[in-house]
Order: C-alpha cells, then structure tokens, then sequence
C-alpha cells in the first residue's frame, strides 16, 4: 500500500437554510480544495461523494455525476455514499483506499447536505430512516430518542445520578458553543460564547432527557477534501497531512445492540482498527473530532476511543481535560452541535477541520499548539456506522 | 435460501398479541426480530418460536417532537425492554405519563400488548410495535 496525503480541502460555511443548491454548494467546497491543492479539475481522477437526503431535501438523486460535470472532472467516475450521518467519512475512506492500492493517483472526496431545507418535522422523519424501519419506526423512534435512551441507560450503568449527568452533558454543549462561535465556518459562529448551564437545562425538551441544547441543529453545507499519493502529493505541497490509519464498521438494529449498550460496538471495532494501522495509541492523539450530535454522545465516544475511562468523560468535560489546552482538545471546530450537521458532509467536514489544525491554520484562539496527530470519529444512524480516520503531520 | 420468518408473518402474529421469534437449533439462543441466522452463532437452521412478551424495562424516553406525520402522538414514552427470553426490543410504554416517567421505571417488570402504526407514504404499509405496561 502507498502512503495517502491530504493536499487540499475546502468548505463552506455550516448554516441554517441555504439559498444555494446541493451541487452549488458541493461546488465551492470542491473548487477550494481544488485551488488549496495547486490541480486542476482535469487532474482529479474519480469523485466520492457523501450525500443522504438529497432526494428528499431537493429531490435530487445521483448528485454526484452532475456536481463532477459542474466543477469540470468531465466523464471522471463518481460515487456516492450513504452511510447515515458517517457517509463523507465513509467517501474519504474509499478515496483512501483507492489512492493507497495505486488505482488512482488523485481523488476527490467529500460530501454535501441540504438538512436545514427541509425542516425540523420532514428532517426527523428522514433522519428516522436510519433506524429500522419495520422493527423500530413503528414505536416513534426518533434521531434525539435513540441518544435519549442511551442518556438514561449511561446514567443507570455507571451509577451516576441522571440531575448530575444532565450538568456533565450540558457541559459538553457549553464547550462547544465556546469553539463554534469562534469558528468563522459554524453555524453558531457568533453565538454563543458563554452560555450558563442552566440554559441548556431550562431549554426544551425533545426527548427526556435531553433539550435543545443539548441536540446538535440541522444544517445545510458541504466539505471536500483532495487525496494524493505520496509521490504526488510532495510535489503539490510542502505540508502534506498523511491518513495513517482507517477504520470502518458496522451495526444491526438499536435493539440488537442490546447487552454493549451504551457503548457502541462498531465504534470500537472500527477505533481499534485505525489505531492498529497507524500503529499509534488514544494518549498519541492530540486532537479529536468526533461525532457530538447530542451531547451524551460525545461522553460515549469519547470512552470508546479510549481518551477516558468508561462513566468517568463527564467529570473529564467539567475538569477541562476535553478542551483545547487539556488531556486532548475535543471538537475545536465546535463540533456537531456549534459548527453543524449537514450530514452527507459531516466527516469530511472533520477531516477538513484536523487538517487545518495540523497545518496551524485556523483562528489562533482555538488552535491546538504544537498538534500532530488528530483523530476523526463519525456515527451513522445508531451506530449501524462507523468511520475512524487517524492523520499526522508529514513534515 | 428462504427467510424463515419474514416480517409480515412476524407482523400478523404481534397484530394477535403473539411476539414471534427464532430459537437456533445449533446454539439455542433466541433471535428477535427475526433474522436470516442466528445472531449469536450464524446458524441458518432456525425454527420459529413463540416468546411470553414479558421483560424488564432498561432504558426509555418521553418524546416531544415528532416526525412529519406523527405530530399529534405527541407526547409518547418509547422504552427498550430486555425480555424474559434475553434479546432486547423497542416498544411503547402505556400508563405512564410521559411527563412523570423517571429513572425509577428502570428495572421494572412489563407485559406486553400492541400497536399498529398504520404507515406513512415512505413505509411500505403498516408496522405492529409491542406496547408494553407495567406488572403491578
């Protein structure tokens, strides 16, 4: 296998509905990746492309054909990815793969959303589609219900008291907001800064226990990023950001998951398998995107990829230990719940958010000093799955 | 190879109060929702297997925004319920009220009845789900 780089990546801002369309919006994003990488779109040999609800938020299928024909990479081979909310991730990994077998030299991949378009109830609806639909959508499952019960099943196995858990998760949305409303590319930058916990408990309720802060927001928005072959990839740039590790898998039903429950056994598996290949250990990683789209998430991956002890992310958020400046900066962009979640995007968004990190690139306060090996962690659905990227520096 | 137990079939029986499922004839653990091979052991040689419906709740939520569709069975309480049997399953939870369900529903005991979902235009028609209530 050859060594993979990130030679480029580009993004629009996360937000709330957008006037531009999905190919649009991919479009920029890819253009800027494009410019980012010194290629032209002739040199861009194949298109991955993450997108879930196209269909249903623009009626829009096979949108990657016609955004590969809108930025110039004519007749070039163009996949899409549904993978849930972990579809970008599982494009970039493929990119990955591809460019490490020697098939292709340079790939394209990333993915683009229009969630906000569609609004809270047709959204719900959409995002429920990632739970079984004969055995789990009749009962009124619901994207905040699935994390709801893993709230009160985490509050339940490790002992802690659901009033104090509430407090540790309001925690994490609070550090957050704090690094989106810096993050000129979030769909809360501006907001935000400082909010009390008592805010986010005094919110309301979507599904108990959770409230509207503690829920990450539907977002409309896209991200690419460029791979390259080592060879190619010295000649483009002199600060390549190597993929040194990948992982994917995947899960059955919530129900099925059962007895692993809270944790999330496809997170393991696939965390296990990118640590292994990058030959590096959790306490290497200075920086971690991961998947927050509610705030108890972020407890239950933050255990899974081995930062902390299981029950014990809560008190590590309320010490600062999951803050830039602490044990690993968690989430610097502000994560799902303050940059956004468009989720056909969402992982390349992650990939683009580590690789400006590492190159020392975004608003200095909330850069990570000295960073040179970070992490992403992206969920689909309720763990049906999971996709771990592990980068590092290469100069 | 044929599908041992297909979801209309496993649907027609919850409609009649019967939680039907798979028992391995290889491992003996009991699958549900049923499935092509056992999900401990991947055995295909499966027989089809009549469940008390009875369990424990081990976690739950009251739900308060709802999918395009469904707005007006708000608010509701959903639970996962570890049966008798062992494999877990998602239901509803009925007598409660969903403002006043807590952490002390945890652990208790439930029977169960159903409740048909009778589909939307992304469904593919009606879908039977367990409504649990709690054993006094």
């Amino acid at each position: 296998m050859r060594k993979v780089a990130v030679v480029g990546v580009g993004e629009t801002r996360f937000s709330g509905t957008q006037e531009k369309t999905g190919v649009e919006l991919f479009a920029e994003a890819a253009m800027e990746a494009i410019n980012e990488s010194n290629l032209k779109p002739k040199d861009i040999k194949a298109l991955f492309v993450g997108n879930v609800l196209g269909d249903f938020s623009e009626g829009q299928g096979m949108v990657q054909a016609f955004a590969a024909e809108n930025i110039g990479c004519f007749n070039v081979p163009a996949n899409r990815y549904e993978g849930a909310c972990a579809s970008a991730s599982m494009a970039v990994r493929d990119a990955f793969i591809w460019v490490a077998s020697g098939f292709y030299d340079i790939v394209l991949a990333g993915g683009v959303e229009r969630a906000a378009t569609m609004g809270t109830a047709l959204a719900t609806r959409t995002f429920a589609m990632f739970s079984d639909a004969r055995y789990e959508y009749p009962s009124g499952i619901t994207f905040p219900a699935v994390f709801a019960m893993l709230a009160h099943l985490y509050s339940d196995t490790y002992g802690i008291p659901l009033e104090k858990l509430r407090e540790q998760m309001a925690k994490v949305s609070i550090q957050s907001y704090r690094h989106g409303s810096i993050n000129p590319k979030a769909h809360f930058y501006g907001k935000y800064p400082d909010m009390p916990v008592e805010k986010v408990l005094s919110s309301f309720m979507v599904s108990s226990p959770l409230t509207l802060h503690d829920c990450c927001p539907f977002s409309d928005g896209a991200a690419t990023v460029i791979l390259a072959s080592e060879e190619v990839a010295r000649k483009l740039t002199g600060k390549p950001v190597y993929i040194t590790g990948v992982g994917q898998a995947s899960s059955g039903p919530l129900s099925n998951q059962d007895e692993f429950l809270p944790r999330i056994r496809a997170r393991e598996v696939s965390a296990k398998q990118a640590y292994d290949m990058a030959g590096v250990k959790p306490g290497d990683i200075d920086i971690c995107e991961l998947h927050d789209c509610f705030s108890i998430a972020s407890l239950i991956a933050a255990e899974s990829l081995g930062f902390f002890e299981y029950g014990k992310s809560g008190e590590a958020w309320e010490k600062g230990e999951a803050d830039i400046g602490g044990k690993i900066a968690i989430n610097p962009s502000g994560g799902l719940k303050s940059k956004g979640h468009p989720i056909g995007a969402t992982g390349a968004g992650q990939v683009y958010e580590i690789t400006k990190q590492l190159r020392g690139e975004v608003e200095p306060e909330r850069q990570v000093a000295g960073a040179r090996t970070g992490m992403t962690d992206t969920l689909g659905g309720d763990g049906g799955t999971l996709v771990n990227l592990i980068l590092q520096r290469g100069w | 190879m044929a599908y041992k137990l297909i979801f209309k079939d496993y649907n027609e029986a919850l409609k009649q109060n019967k939680l039907l499922g798979l028992k391995c004839q290889a491992c003996g653990a009991v699958t549900v929702p049923p499935k092509m091979v056992c999900t401990r052991c991947t055995s295909p040689e499966l027989e089809i297997m009549e469940l008390k419906g009875s369990g424990r709740i081990k976690t739950f939520t009251s739900v308060y925004v709802a999918s395009e569709g469904r707005e007006a069975e708000v608010p509701y309480i959903i639970v996962m319920v570890a049966l008798g049997e062992g494999p877990w399953i998602m239901g509803n939870l009925e007598g409660v009220d969903p403002a006043q369900a807590g952490m002390e529903l945890i652990g208790r005991s439930v029977k169960m009845g159903h409740k048909v979902f009778p589909g939307d235009k992304y469904s593919a028609g009606e879908g039977a789900r367990p409504l649990f209530s709690l054993v006094k």
